[in-house]
């Protein structure tokens, strides 16, 4: 028996960033919000025995419960899809705060580049410098559009940064708060890249340097570098995330309700409206309609694309004729890099999740790639993000994995190897794209999404180009050993690599080419809205939080116009 | 990869077993995913016999899983060859390894509970990772069970009573999945194996490894410590007594 409840203006199914951006932006005009989160509860208070590497970072314990649902994987049409039965290359979130409770908190902004990329990368190079099979786009929205909602999520988030990019879009305001502290690691990064030509700056963080309190009034404290970030939550109230910020900010106004261990199965529509959605107390079992005049779609890549799909909205993606939007340009992001072995120790264990130094000189079109076999780059850094010894054992190659020579390697070089990465972008490919299984099911017996995914030729070189950049900062930095990375092969679900997955539900500037318009209102449902990382019509050199920030504000201002006046927003 | 011809290639064994070393940056990895080779040189110690691990005054010589002496025995003398005792320090028994183990397939770890086991199972490919119908402590069972059964075949002897380098050579045959396990491979269970060795070396010694935070003071990791923020601009390294989560 589905109980159906009373009406609100506007539910969001999940509680994270997106969810609690939309939450607070709408609850301040009036609006009367629910927020549904599958998840539990949790804040601060639940974080002051957080610094436990084997329950937090091994066995994920902040994270989606798989046993529930996850998605099937394949590398191409070919294979047969089978469950993702362990996390392991990327990390989904649960509960409130979403991934935003165990981020790193390295919030850039996407280059000027990436949202016109189909534009810039013509001009300079003409038609064919990628094949027809990269289905790459502009967005539908420029940077400079964009800026004023970059800037409004880095002043909730207090984010610190030192502003010395140099080839970053126009800022309208500096950073809320100053970089975080230089550490010896950063400023021997800092020397080796600027001697090679390169402009480095303090890697923009939500670990904030000094304490702050935002246009919302909410107080974020001031990082302590405990190196306990990624994968944790943060002890000390330091690390911006939802619960800390926009979650009480909607809170406050007495007009937003979240609702806990509520997971979505359906989104429900009639005609070309959606009237609500339906879910599942997963505590007690009972089933529930929850009507409202706008639906947003707030939780993660995943989920968001696996609601439209089963609940029949849009037009899925066909790789054999190119036809339909959903579930199109699914996008990752490629990991090139080196590790440098060094005689000396540093105090590699302290840190924090955005303590970084980078630059991108070979990032976006910010180099010529006339000669080159690839589009795009790399922001390249070092962090100190604080090691730790069950996930940090670096040895050096053609070492044994185990036995008395891996031990006596892993724990001599566990304070005297530093790594040089970047976060390479990652182009759509025509047969790179989400869809839904035929076979596997969830705890409620929907289809579970199915991903089909691999690493292009386009990867490939990027990330052999990169990589060997990397392998050069890290000699010129004195390392008595440089092991640059080995070329890309195939994508492996198995080993951690990135939790930036991008794209199946693409913003666009006309219907034939993405799910939402550029007000994330849905191109067939005027009142749907669906926002995040899925809007991304290529994933950029970056960290996509930053954007996904900006993008949600943006999508709040569009719920607002729309439950005043109405229809289309574009 | 310079190793005999028969050897796997790194790759492929980050590929089967998720392995991977390096610094972890924003979302991802970077550095080197280094290291597989089996060209094993370990020093002999003196204790893989002593399963322990634990003295008389250590409170904790109970078993939760293993029913059997024998099978508990065989674990933690194939743990100590991963992690062997040497002049750094302790070995897998010594840190209470065996019995942290122990310990995690009792409960949600053992049981795979937050992960996705339902049907229909397939072999698939390496790149989509476990696919397994068995859960962890039915690998562990069956992987001591195949340990056993390959010592007694090779050597005709039980793998606790094989030479370490005997041992050596039966866990190197698991790793390369030269032998049989029914529902698993052996490469897949020697995974979990090497993966659950480390995880008990270095978690809070509240899981029961760790014994006297013997694994963090050799690898100079301080443990739980509430901040760094006075330290961390200065240029010399700094050593630390290690803090548990418990001593606070």
């Amino acid at each position: 028996m589905v109980k159906t409840l009373p009406k609100v203006d506007v539910v969001t199914v999940g509680v994270g960033w997106t969810g609690g951006i939309i939450a607070a932006e709408c609850a301040k005009a009036g609006l009367k919000v629910v927020g549904l989160e599958r998840g539990q509860k949790r804040g601060t208070s639940d974080y002051q025995q957080i610094h436990d590497e084997y329950r937090y970072a091994i066995r994920y314990d902040l994270m989606q419960d798989l046993s529930r649902e996850t998605i099937t994987f394949r590398n191409n049409r070919k294979m047969k899809a089978l469950p993702m039965r362990q996390l392991g290359s990327f990390l989904l979130g649960e509960g409130l705060g979403g991934s935003g409770t165990h981020w790193n908190g390295q919030t850039f902004r996407f280059l000027p580049y990436d949202f016109q990329i189909k534009t810039m990368t013509e001009k300079k190079y003409g038609k064919n410098k990628l094949s027809t099979d990269y289905l790459i786009q502009d967005w539908g929205l420029t940077y400079d559009e964009l800026e004023p909602y970059f800037d409004t999520f880095e002043k909730t988030t207090g984010i610190s940064g030192d502003g010395k990019n140099k080839h970053g879009g126009k800022r309208s305001n500096p950073y809320p708060t100053p970089a975080m502290k230089t550490t010896p690691l950063l400023k021997k990064f800092e020397k080796a890249s600027g001697k090679l030509g390169y402009s480095p700056y303090m890697m923009p963080s939500a670990n904030l340097s000094e304490p702050y309190k935002n246009p919302d009034g909410e107080q974020i404290n001031a990082c302590q570098y405990c190196g306990f970030c990624e994968r944790f939550g943060c002890e000390y109230g330091a690390k911006t995330s939802p619960e800390i910020t926009v979650v009480p900010t909607a809170t406050k106004t007495g007009n937003f309700e979240p609702r806990f261990h509520a997971n979505v199965v359906e989104v429900v529509k009639k005609g070309n409206k959606v009237t609500g959605v339906k879910y599942i107390d997963t505590i007690s079992g009972e089933e529930f309609i929850q009507p409202a005049d706008v639906v947003v779609l707030t939780s993660y890549v995943m989920n968001n694309a696996k609601l439209l799909m089963v609940s029949n909205i849009g037009e899925m993606y066909d790789p054999t004729t190119g036809k339909g939007t959903l579930g199109r340009n699914y996008c990752y992001q490629i990991l090139p890099g080196a590790s440098g072995f060094f005689d000396e120790q540093y105090n590699t264990f302290m840190g924090a999740g955005a303590l970084g130094m980078c630059f991108d000189d070979l990032n976006g079109d910010n180099f010529d790639h006339s000669d080159l076999k690839f589009i795009h780059g790399a922001n390249v850094a070092l962090t100190q993000t604080g090691t730790r010894p069950i996930g940090t054992n670096p040895i050096l190659p053609d070492t044994p994995t185990w036995g008395a020579e891996f031990k006596k390697q892993s724990i001599e070089n566990f304070t005297r190897s530093l790594g040089v990465g970047g976060q390479g972008a990652s182009m759509p490919h025509k047969e790179n794209y989400l869809s839904l299984d035929n076979v596997y099911k969830d705890s409620y017996g929907v289809p579970l999404l199915q991903m089909t995914y691999n690493f292009t030729d386009q990867d490939k070189a990027l990330h052999k180009h990169i990589s060997k950049k990397c392998g050069d900062i890290l000699k010129e930095m004195g390392a008595k050993t440089v092991v640059v990375n080995s070329d890309l092969d195939q994508y492996n679900i198995v080993p951690y690599q990135s939790t930036h997955n991008t794209g199946g539900t693409v913003m666009s500037l006309t219907p034939e080419e993405g799910v939402v318009n550029n007000y994330l209102q849905h191109w067939d449902v005027d009142n749907l809205f669906v926002v995040g990382a899925g809007n991304f019509s290529n994933n950029s050199g970056y960290n996509p939080t930053g954007t996904v920030g900006a993008l949600s504000y943006r999508c709040a201002e569009g719920i607002i116009k729309y439950s005043k006046k109405g229809g289309s927003l574009v | 990869m310079s190793q005999e011809g028969k050897n796997l290639s790194r790759r492929d064994f980050l590929k089967t077993t998720g392995i991977a070393t390096g610094t972890l940056v924003g979302g991802g990895i970077i550095g080197g995913l280094i290291g597989y080779n089996t060209n094993k040189k370990s020093k002999p110690s003196n204790n893989a016999n002593n399963t322990t691990g634990h003295d008389e005054h250590s409170g904790i010589p109970a078993r939760m899983f293993f029913m059997s002496q024998t099978d508990f025995q065989v674990l933690s003398n194939a743990t100590e060859r991963i992690f062997p005792k040497d002049d750094l320090g302790a070995g897998a028994i010594d840190l209470g390894v065996p019995y942290f183990i122990d310990r995690q397939l009792a409960g949600n770890y053992g049981s795979n509970s937050r992960e996705y086991m339902k049907g229909p199972f397939a072999v698939g490919a390496p790149t989509q990772g476990y696919q397994s119908h068995l859960n962890r402590a039915e690998i562990f069972t069956q992987g001591i069970i195949a340990l056993e059964k390959e010592s007694k075949k090779r050597y005709k002897k039980g793998f606790s009573d094989l030479s370490e380098k005997q041992m050596d050579e039966v866990l190197t045959a698991f790793q390369k999945d030269e032998v049989k396990i029914p529902g698993a491979s052996s490469a897949m269970f020697f995974g979990l194996l090497r993966s659950a060795t480390l995880e008990g070396a270095y978690s809070d010694p509240m899981y029961g490894g760790n014994k006297n935070l013997e694994g963090w003071k050799m690898k100079g990791f301080p443990g739980h410590q509430m901040a760094y923020i006075s330290e961390i601009e200065k240029d010399e390294f700094k050593k630390y007594e290690p803090k548990s989560l418990g001593s606070i």
